[in-house]
């Protein structure tokens, strides 16, 4: 030990600033990443080129569609007489005295058309613009991210589209069978050819042969809630869950706990969130103390970690942990004593810090030791809990889920200890403590336990196995490699060893391992189930979730490199990272399993329409929360380098700072549906519910009948 | 394999294996910093006044948008000397029982850097203006108000400290107050200064200073010699937090600089004098003593220059420019 201390500070004597000047001029002068990064975006802009032609080719069809037809009608008639099928002339000899209606209207489509082409020409423009712009290899990996939801977007786009030609198809063909008909009504000539056409169409068999006569019968139960619906759809069905599981009720009972605490937490920790968005355009909206910015926002944070998203997951956790070990709870007290610690964690910490007692600034370390040491110990009953039950596992191996699941139980009290023992936090000992501590804090435990629900939710809810339990495995251990290395890169050219800093950002870098074997496992189990996500209300939260995973985890590598952070350090491109990991991977995946949970556990689905509001309003939220602050990020990065005023850059983010506020208000707008949507998945009651609770009300009322 | 099938041995090997990489990416090199560096001979403690102080500004978190750290950067040169180093924070140890060690290097810089913000803005009068609402000597400024840290009485005592609020940013009947945690926490605010190293001793270096003027052109703005020199940019660095962007300074607390005698005067000596040296001859009227700006800040006599010509034209003032010899004249003559 004395020896690795010693060897430690020969290193760190060993970083004077002449050696810093060297490390600076070699990473600058990494050409071929910058090529290769370069080709990446290259490919990136040819898939845009791509969707773009094949939406051009989508927008002539839609052109040819709802063009004018041949203006000699009498011609085009009797090309139509030979394109017809029977059945198709048995129709129009049906009709022949039955006089139609002609529809018009084709003015709007071609608004709309004019609005999806304007839309996409104008993403078209934004490309080349930025390709130019900046060599550095964080500055291209960036671009590329933003690139990727476009392409989704010019992708959705194009789908759209397609829909509107099919209707503009419909319509026309439409059209054609109504002249057709009038035709048929109005000219004896056409009528007797169309005659003619049929008996030659007609020699065939009766074809009656092989009809059953048997009345249909479904005698096996297979169909429920048959629903007959005579008005047009505006929203498609999506499939519902499956039977609810055969849970004991005090298991279920337990994870609802969690899960109603977590989503309280999470109402009012974004309300608090949303506020403070607001403050940055009305500063002066409260002058009360208990409010005031500084206090509130380690209370936001704070309570949408530990509060909403740790309560969340180990809810959760209690479900797959025994689930995949085929066992049940090792002891529900326990679990009980867990989550009762922690709420009162939370509910101390938060009225600490707003009568402005905290531990002394370090980001997510707010809360002061006996407020934490109530987490740690919920934590640690809940860990005690998993680790039993896994014990009593029926199953020889230990699925890839409880590896996550206990390991992140495991590194958060670890993270917590180290965080919060005074021995080595004196100068800047604190510094480096708190690099460690604020990013093991997100990446060891909120990242490690859902990966882990993820493995078992996602496969899950496919109906199909993981795509490669090895990926899995490999992820596993390169996370742990390089995510606990990465923690200082949050003080990149501060007074922290130089060496330090460089581990984090080639730790950093190392991450982009297991986020790929991670995403591809996921998108492989996905593969071929791609049209289920339309049929389902759960799916599309696992897609945002994983598609975040991959851009929100590779933007955190592209931040780390020195270049880059010289722009986006302090600035508010960080806060819209937090944001889009924390709220893109985390919460989307949480509500994914909670969605897919909780019906199962209670027999209740939310509406279909509240949860499509719930996701639309999160996901477009999120996007109009981060996008601005990234561009307004980057620009005040830009600023602080030209050395004009720090005032310029202040008034400079005023606009995003609006867009911030405005995104935010959606992102809130959709977890009080998502509030409504647990209260309806658990509390509410339901048609059958009411309908047992009359047929048992009339056995109870003929058994005391037959009772006198 | 079989630790696949033992989860004792599957989560001990994998708590030691991140237990071992905390050790060496964290704890140690935590530790050899609390042992190895030295406080700066330079180095003063807090006084308890300035301990209360920084007590206030922990509890009210300002942390969230102050960083106080100057990198080793050259976008970093405005917020001090010289880039902090770690025998700066060597000097910082746990605050008390229930609260860790603050160094609050912070991670986020919505407002400017700390660092050295007692020496570039020593004013007691602006920052308790300040902090009173931060709109009424920054018109842009989104920082909070800390009203509470303020009391309102139609009869202070004699001794207690008055804040001159200009009556569309003041609450209440009576005369605004500084509490004594507001004076603590200005006290704080003061004591930031970054002290000198010791002679002898290698001053890193401010690094990237191409990488920034690359950063600016691709912005569009051009970083030439006469925009580093731009008057205009300078003042609003470094004067008109007081004095006003329109010139007007604060009734009561700032004085105007439009039509400022001083500034009209067309021989530049005292203007020069008062910018490098500060002054406190109109305190009797109720102006606050102005601290030395060019000296504090270290400016450039071209810096200098531009500033006293920015002020010398605009707001209606229309006096003689100076140039930057007779800056370097007069300022060679105060040494």
């Amino acid at each position: 030990m004395r020896t690795k201390t010693k060897m430690m500070t020969v290193i760190f004597m060993g970083s004077t600033p002449a050696t810093h000047a060297d490390t600076i001029s070699g990473y600058s002068d990494n050409e071929i990443s910058a090529i290769l990064l370069g080709l990446l975006m290259g490919m990136v802009v040819f898939i845009l080129l791509l969707l773009s032609l094949w939406l051009y080719r989508l927008v002539t069809r839609l052109r040819s569609e709802t063009r004018e037809r041949d203006p000699d009608f009498q011609n085009w008639c009797e090309q139509q007489l030979t394109g017809l099928d029977q059945a198709e002339i048995d129709h129009l000899i049906a009709r022949h005295d039955i006089r139609q209606k002609k529809t018009g209207g084709k003015s709007k489509f071609i608004l709309l058309m004019i609005v999806i082409i304007t839309t996409t020409k104008a993403h078209a423009q934004i490309t080349p613009a930025d390709a130019g712009l900046m060599k550095s290899p964080g500055m291209i990996i960036m671009l590329t991210l933003i690139l990727i939801p476009l392409l989704l977007a010019l992708w959705l786009t194009g789908i759209k589209i397609s829909r509107i030609i099919a209707r503009a198809q419909y319509r026309r063909i439409k059209k054609d069978i109504s002249d057709l008909t009038n035709t048929a009504f109005a000219d004896p000539e056409f009528y007797r050819k169309l005659i003619e056409r049929k008996a030659a169409l007609d020699f065939r068999l009766a074809d009656s042969e092989l009809r059953g006569r048997e009345p249909v019968a479904d005698t096996r139960g297979m169909l429920h809630n048959v629903s007959e619906v005579h008005s047009p759809r505006f929203l498609s069905s999506k499939r519902k869950a499956l039977l609810p599981h055969e849970l004991p009720p005090g298991t279920v009972k337990l994870i609802l706990w969690y899960l109603a605490s977590a989503t309280v937490w999470l109402i009012i920790g974004t309300s608090i969130g949303e506020y403070l968005g607001i403050k940055f355009v009305s500063p002066d909206a409260d002058h009360i103390s208990w409010l005031s910015f500084g206090r509130l926002r380690p209370v936001h944070t704070n309570m949408v970690f530990w509060g909403w998203s740790s309560l969340a997951m180990i809810g959760l956790g209690y479900y797959v942990v025994p689930k995949v070990g085929n066992s049940h709870i090792f002891n529900l007290r326990i679990a009980y004593w867990s989550l009762i610690a922690i709420n009162t964690a939370i509910i101390c910490g938060t009225v600490s810090l707003m009568a402005g007692i905290n531990n002394g600034g370090g980001e997510y370390r707010e809360y002061t030791w006996p407020v934490m040491s109530l987490f740690t110990a919920g934590i640690l009953l809940s860990l005690y809990n998993y680790f039993q039950t896994i014990g009593s596992r029926s199953t020889k191996e230990i699925y890839i889920s409880n590896w996550y699941i206990v390991s992140a139980m495991m590194f958060i009290a670890i993270i917590a200890i180290v965080g919060y023992v005074p021995w080595w936090q004196n100068g800047l000992g604190e510094t480096i403590v708190q690099g460690y501590y604020m990013h093991q804090a997100v990446g060891m435990w909120f990242m490690l336990f859902n990966l882990g629900l993820i493995y078992y939710f996602l496969p899950q809810q496919l109906n199909t196995p993981i795509y490669s339990y090895s990926l899995g495995i490999l992820a596993f251990w390169a996370q742990i490699l390089f995510y606990t290395l990465i923690g200082t890169h949050h003080f990149l050219f501060s007074s922290i060893p130089w060496w330090l800093q460089t581990i984090a950002i080639v730790g950093s870098v190392g991450m982009l391992i297991p986020v790929f074997a991670g995403t591809t496992n996921f998108l492989m189990t996905m593969r071929g189930n791609f049209n289920k996500i339309g049929r389902s209300y759960t799916l599309p939260f696992y897609l945002v979730g994983i598609l975040f995973y991959f851009t929100g985890s590779t933007q955190g590598t592209a931040e780390a490199f020195r270049e880059t952070n010289l722009v986006w350090h302090f600035t508010d491109f960080t806060t819209a990272h937090s944001h889009l990991t924390m709220y893109g991977i985390i919460a989307f995946l949480l509500w994914a399993s909670i969605y897919t949970l909780v019906p199962r556990l209670t027999g209740k689905e939310p509406a279909q329409h509240w949860v499509g509001a719930h996701f639309w309003l999160a996901l477009l939220g999120l996007l109009f929360y981060t996008i601005p602050l990234m561009i307004g990020g980057t620009l005040r990065g830009m600023a602080w380098q030209t050395g004009r005023p720090f005032i310029e850059s202040v008034t400079l983010m005023a606009p995003y700072w609006l867009w911030r506020a405005i995104g935010g208000t959606l992102m809130w707008l959709s977890h009080l549906i998502f509030c409504w949507n647990m209260y309806s998945m658990t509390l509410r009651k339901t048609e059958s519910e009411i309908r047992r609770k009359v047929l048992d009300a009339i056995d109870d009322s003929i058994n005391i009948t037959t009772a006198i | 394999m079989e630790i696949y099938s033992n989860h004792k041995k599957l989560f001990i090997l994998a708590l030691g294996f991140f237990g071992t990489l905390t050790l060496f990416v964290a704890i140690l090199p935590a530790m050899n910093n609390q042992q190895s560096v030295n406080i700066l001979p330079g180095a003063k403690p807090l006084t308890p006044l300035q301990i209360e102080g920084k007590a206030v500004f922990i509890g009210e978190g300002c942390v969230a948008c102050h960083t106080q750290q100057v990198r080793n950067l050259e976008m970093d040169k405005v917020w001090g000397n010289r880039p902090s180093i770690a025998a700066d924070y060597a000097v910082i140890n746990r605050t008390d029982i229930w609260r860790n060690t603050a160094t609050l290097m912070g991670s986020e810089r919505t407002g400017p850097d700390l660092t050295s913000i007692g020496s570039r803005q020593p004013s007691t009068d602006w920052h308790l203006l300040h902090l009173y609402n931060p709109r009424s000597v920054v018109k842009e400024s989104v920082m909070p108000s800390y009203e509470w840290l303020f009391l309102n009485k139609e009869y202070p005592f004699p001794e207690e400290t008055l804040v001159n609020v200009p009556e569309e940013f003041k609450s209440g009947s009576g005369k605004i107050v500084a509490s004594h945690r507001a004076l603590a926490l200005v006290a704080y605010l003061q004591s930031l200064q970054q002290v000198k190293l010791p002679d002898g001793r290698p001053v890193p270096v401010f690094l990237y200073g191409k990488q920034a003027s690359n950063a600016s052109l691709l912005t569009g703005a051009k970083l030439s010699e006469k925009s580093q020199f731009d008057g205009e940019a300078l003042y609003s660095s470094n004067c008109s937090s007081c004095h006003q962007p329109n010139g007007e300074g604060l009734v009561g607390a700032f004085p105007p600089l439009k039509g400022s005698k001083i500034v009209l005067n067309p021989d530049p000596n005292v203007q020069i004098t008062i910018i490098m040296k500060g002054y406190n001859g109109r305190e009797s009227e109720g102006y606050s003593a102005m601290p030395a700006v060019g000296t504090n800040n270290n400016l450039k006599p071209e810096e200098v220059a531009a500033i006293i010509n920015h002020e010398r034209s605009s707001w209606g003032n229309d006096s003689k420019q100076v140039s930057v010899e007779e800056v370097k004249k007069v300022i060679s003559a105060l040494k």
